[in-house]
């Protein structure tokens, strides 16, 4: 863990070093832009994602304040200049997925280039596909121009080849949660999870979440599985977590249960694959319009998910969370309880909060309730 | 001698204990104001007592754990417990306390089976109803009697405290009537209770606990909103603690 803190101080230099060696930098809010596209020209991508509660004031000066603190963190972040990735992007790569974004996005526009992808609600392969894959060549073109690189479609298979790997070795570190009971804590995963997500060197972070999984392996770590491994097993599902917004994984694990898996995008949905058999813009285009996100209509991708993963990683229980204002994982709450307690028999615990601190309490009776339910 | 065991409920406006024999049997049971040291009032009430051990809830309970290295058990478990010791066939519990209020609904063996919580203010509890009765010049121990007196209620939109406040202030100013502004004020904080006990629970009869199942006029509505049955203990108040000494009681 402490590798951790070195190898994030020496990827800002990383970041530095592949700027002035003429590399561009591309910013990302959403798992449906497929960072393929910035690898194959060469360029390095970055999540930018807020997960913090420092820049949501500045943000809500000009922002409404009922809005996601997802939303407002990621625009405060901006508008502060406090995010080192942010400054570090050439263009921005957003996506029509909520309201809120996409609203967002107008505005941060006004701050850097920002190119938004018109992402359809659903996931139709008829109607909805064709509109993403013209979507597809409309975005290949404004990275090919921002970075003045050709992506040929062998630069293409390569960046998808690679970006798999990376995927795989996510996928692994995350599987270890299968492990009963489970060698490392959710705390642990998230971290690790989140931090490789900023590495400029792809292979870097690929190679450390290979040396965990084979220390796992090996026995390592055994210490702490004896400290979180007599807990109750818990899926976090709904909003994406990251450090800063991990609040609720903290309580659960500091009540004594283990967080063993996250369905959500900073967790399980991030660990598929793309064909490397097809047409790589094809693929590209299937494989990531299919991600199970609460602002498709329907979304049954996220039930066949959840249902998979309650089996496979034998979970006890299955906490629900969704940040104040996103209407879509909030109203998709009702039917996650339905599928989990009525379906699967499983209780379930429906949290919606913010990245503020002030409800830590209240959040910690109703999730040491629901664990006392279990 | 035979064994006791305790349970004490730290809440926002008050605190309980509750002594048990080892038949379960309520032997002592004291209330305090919690004030603004917590501690030291929980602390006073536990040394007024003997027992064999002790088990504390409410929202004071892991400072409690940290000061005393005690046992310690959610409010929602410790109200599931103490009303079935009330009130043993029931099935879902309304609690409306100082800061918070709770819907619950058990199983046939008492085991929780799901609830709701209010949001993180103070809406629709007992610290709102105590703000309005201020507002309207009325002593908390019977406001209830004062809005059952009202023939109709006026509506009240505001659910958040500050906003209801500002609302009373107004409707004070156009000279309505402050019997008819409490039954409105009853009403709304009526109606979000029942939502949150149909969310957990539909039909069989409701055990009503906290200081505000105190409130005349609440028990009356909230039995006429849900057209279900309203039972309430002799003291709501101590519902938690005893949950907590129950509890306590049962650890081998």
């Amino acid at each position: 863990m402490n590798m951790l803190q070195q190898i994030a101080e020496q990827n800002l230099l990383d970041i530095e070093q592949a700027k002035a060696a003429g590399r561009s930098v591309i910013g990302f809010y959403c798992l449906y832009s497929p960072t393929e596209m910035a690898v194959a020209a060469d360029a390095v991508p970055l999540p930018l994602c807020g997960t913090r509660n420092t820049p949501i004031a500045a943000a809500e000066e000009i922002l409404p304040r009922n809005l996601c603190p997802l939303i407002k963190s990621s625009f405060g972040f901006a508008i502060t200049d406090t995010c080192p990735f942010f400054r570090f992007s050439d263009i921005i790569i957003g996506d029509t997925t909520c309201d809120g974004k996409k609203k967002m996005f107008e505005l941060l526009s006004r701050y850097k280039s920002t190119h938004v992808l018109q992402l359809p609600q659903n996931q139709d392969p008829e109607t909805a596909l064709p509109l993403w894959r013209s979507e597809m060549d409309r975005y290949k073109t404004i990275i090919e121009e921002k970075t003045g690189i050709h992506i040929s479609e062998e630069r293409l298979r390569a960046a998808i080849q690679l970006m798999n790997r990376e995927r795989g070795a996510r996928k692994a570190l995350m599987d270890l949660g299968k492990i009963d009971p489970a060698p490392l804590s959710g705390s642990q995963v998230l971290e690790i999870l989140f931090k490789i997500g900023f590495m400029a060197d792809k292979e870097k972070g690929i190679s450390l979440m290979e040396e965990v999984v084979a220390q796992v392996k090996n026995g390592a770590f055994r210490s702490d599985a004896a400290a979180v491994g007599n807990g109750k097993r818990i899926l976090l599902t709904g909003v994406p977590v990251g450090l800063g917004s991990d609040k609720v994984v903290k309580i659960i694990e500091q009540s004594g249960a283990v967080v063993v898996a996250l369905e959500n995008c900073s967790g399980y949905k991030q660990a598929f694959i793309i064909d490397e058999a097809k047409d790589p813009m094809d693929a590209l285009a299937e494989q990531y319009l299919s991600t199970p996100c609460s602002v498709m209509s329907p979304n049954t991708g996220r039930f066949d998910l959840l249902k998979e993963m309650i089996r496979e990683f034998s979970v006890d229980g299955v906490i629900d969370l969704t940040w104040q204002a996103c209407h879509t994982y909030n109203i998709e709450a009702f039917r996650i309880n339905e599928l989990v307690q009525e379906t699967l028999n499983i209780p379930t615990l429906h949290l919606e909060t913010d990245y503020a601190e002030s409800d830590t309490e209240q959040l910690r009776v109703r999730i040491q309730a629901y664990l006392e339910m279990l | 001698m035979r064994k006791r065991f305790a349970g004490i409920d730290i809440g926002s406006r008050t605190i309980e204990l509750v002594v048990v024999d080892d038949s379960g049997k309520i032997v002592i049971s004291l209330q305090t104001d919690t004030g603004f040291d917590p501690m030291a009032a929980a602390k006073n009430l536990i040394h007024s007592v003997e027992y064999d051990r002790i088990m504390a809830t409410g929202y004071g309970r892991n400072l409690f754990e940290i000061s005393f290295d005690t046992l310690t058990v959610t409010e929602i478990k410790a109200h599931a417990i103490g009303a079935r010791a009330f009130f043993p066939d029931v099935q879902a519990v309304l609690d409306i306390g100082g800061q918070d209020s709770k819907a619950i609904s058990l199983f046939e063996s008492g085991k929780v089976k799901k609830f709701e919580m209010n949001d993180r203010c103070a809406a629709g509890t007992g610290k709102f109803l105590e703000i309005m009765a201020k507002t309207l010049g009325f002593d908390i121990e019977t406001f209830g009697r004062e809005a059952l007196l009202a023939e109709n209620g006026l509506a009240i939109s505001s659910m958040c405290t500050v906003f209801a406040e500002s609302e009373v202030t107004s409707l004070i100013a156009k000279g309505k009537s402050r019997r008819e502004i409490a039954r409105g004020l009853h009403t709304s904080v009526i109606q979000r209770a029942a939502g949150m006990i149909n969310r957990v629970s539909s039909v069989g009869d409701i055990v009503f606990t906290g200081g505000v199942a105190k409130n005349p006029c609440m028990r009356r509505f909230l039995a006429e909103t849900l057209g279900r049955n309203v039972l309430v203990p002799e003291d709501p108040q101590l519902v938690g603690a005893l949950g907590a000494a129950l509890l306590a009681r049962e650890i081998p």
